[in-house]
């Protein structure tokens, strides 16, 4: 296995095969949790750890699984990590526990995990699967952090997890009386489940335009008349 | 999350709060985002979106049925706990399964109005999660039926509110917002009315 393929199966995963604006796989948890970059971060640290128990099994398995049975098979397996991931957070981080609520057992039935065994990890070694988890747990990961931060940051004005990690004023948008700052109340709707709808839909919406303008410049440099 | 939402906590055992709960302040894909890849992906016509609707709700109700008596004779006896997730994935999925022969074999009709959209459900998370909800809340047996019924209608409506709405927006040639993204755009505005109204009114 080169370094640049496996380099390039992880890019692939975050780009090419995002799970949630290429693939639309996963949302449930994309927009549940998401009220906060810190829920955000953990969901997706819970999940990379699936993505990648998962993928590895599934394909160390692969020549003695029965066809018949398969998707048991893969259910039993991701169903196995979550459990363990669920756990652990129960035990070592009850705050994060109690806020990710039912969607850390919900992982068994995201279709991501399940697609990805089914769609790669079935068919191909061991090394490619494991960068294929990577990178698809990356492209999820951006993802949640960045519906979660924006959700954050509208909705009340700061951001927490970066305010703990500075230890000072972390970013604030809503501060009235700094010329640099936007001087109005937070968007209380942008934490409450309308928001998450709307957050997804504008950015979805942004990148179809950019993916439209983008698919207009090539044909217009093939000659194409538009 | 939920607190800015729902107006207070309910008394288990009365159940029109319950099923008003699963309907509305409590939707299943409005509020609580359970069951949103079928929900993006077979809007796309009111056909579709009615079997759809009617097995979810089926197959909920039923789960809930099965569940409860194995987790609170059979798991919580015996200090399974930790095993609820993957019990409760192994009884949804061998029930969708059996209903699938069952009404392959008795009901032509039914299967051909229903069956396609059974295998969906095994991996559905709104299945899931409505039988992990019933164990988290304690709810009653009773309970427990009825509030898994309640989140089958409210998902229900949503469905076909939605999938009437694309199929409007396609007949009218909106190509921007054809697609999922205006599944997302008339879930907020729907999200906005649940959330909104059920914040003023309170039960």
């Amino acid at each position: 296995m080169a370094e640049k393929s496996f380099v390039g199966e992880i890019i692939r995963g975050i780009i090419k095969d995002n799970p949630v604006f290429v693939l639309v796989l996963g949302l449930c948890p994309t927009l549940a949790v998401t009220t906060s970059f810190a829920n955000g971060l953990g969901m997706s640290l819970a999940f990379a750890f699936v993505m990648l128990g998962s993928n590895i099994f599934v394909s160390a398995i692969r020549k003695i699984t029965p066809p018949g049975v398969r998707i048991p098979v893969f259910l039993l397996i991701i169903c196995t990590f979550v459990t363990m991931v669920d756990m652990l957070l129960e035990a070592y981080l009850p705050p994060m526990y109690e806020a990710l609520g039912i969607f850390v057992p919900l992982i068994v039935v995201n279709c991501i995990v399940i697609g990805r065994a089914e769609a790669y990890a079935n068919r191909n070694p061991v090394l490619p699967s494991i960068a294929d988890a990577i990178g698809i747990s990356i492209g999820y990961m951006l993802v949640l952090l960045l519906i979660g931060s924006i959700r954050e940051l509208f909705g009340t004005g700061k951001l927490q997890l970066v305010m703990l990690m500075s230890g000072a004023e972390g970013i604030k948008f809503y501060n009235i009386g700094n010329p640099l700052t936007i001087p109005i109340d937070p968007a209380v709707m942008m934490i409450t489940p309308p928001g998450a709808f709307l957050t997804i839909g504008t950015l979805m919406l942004l990148f179809k335009i950019i993916g439209d303008r983008k698919r207009i410049r090539q044909l217009r440099k093939e000659g194409v008349e538009l | 999350m939920m607190d800015i939402v729902t107006p207070g906590y309910m008394p288990h055992e009365a159940l029109f709060p319950i099923v008003v709960d699963a309907m509305f302040t409590k939707n299943f894909l409005l509020v609580m985002f359970l069951g949103l890849c079928s929900f993006v992906g077979l809007t796309t016509n009111s056909e579709t979106s009615k079997g759809m609707s009617m097995a979810v709700t089926f197959v909920m109700t039923m789960s809930a049925i099965l569940t409860w008596p194995i987790f609170y004779y059979l798991l919580k006896p015996n200090h399974l706990m930790f095993l609820q997730t993957i019990c409760f994935i192994l009884v949804i999925a061998s029930f969708v399964q059996l209903v699938e022969f069952i009404i392959h074999r008795y009901s032509p009709p039914l299967y051909r109005s229903l069956g396609i959209y059974l295998p969906l459900i095994s991996t559905n998370c709104a299945v899931l999660g409505v039988v992990l909800l019933n164990v988290k809340e304690d709810f009653s047996y009773g309970a427990s039926i009825v509030y898994a019924f309640g989140a089958g209608l409210g998902y229900s409506w949503v469905m076909l509110a939605t999938a009437a709405v694309r199929e409007k927006l396609i007949m009218r040639g909106v190509d921007l917002f054809n697609g999922f993204i205006g599944a997302f755009f008339a879930a907020m505005m729907m999200a906005l009315i649940v959330v909104s109204y059920f914040s003023v009114v309170k039960l």
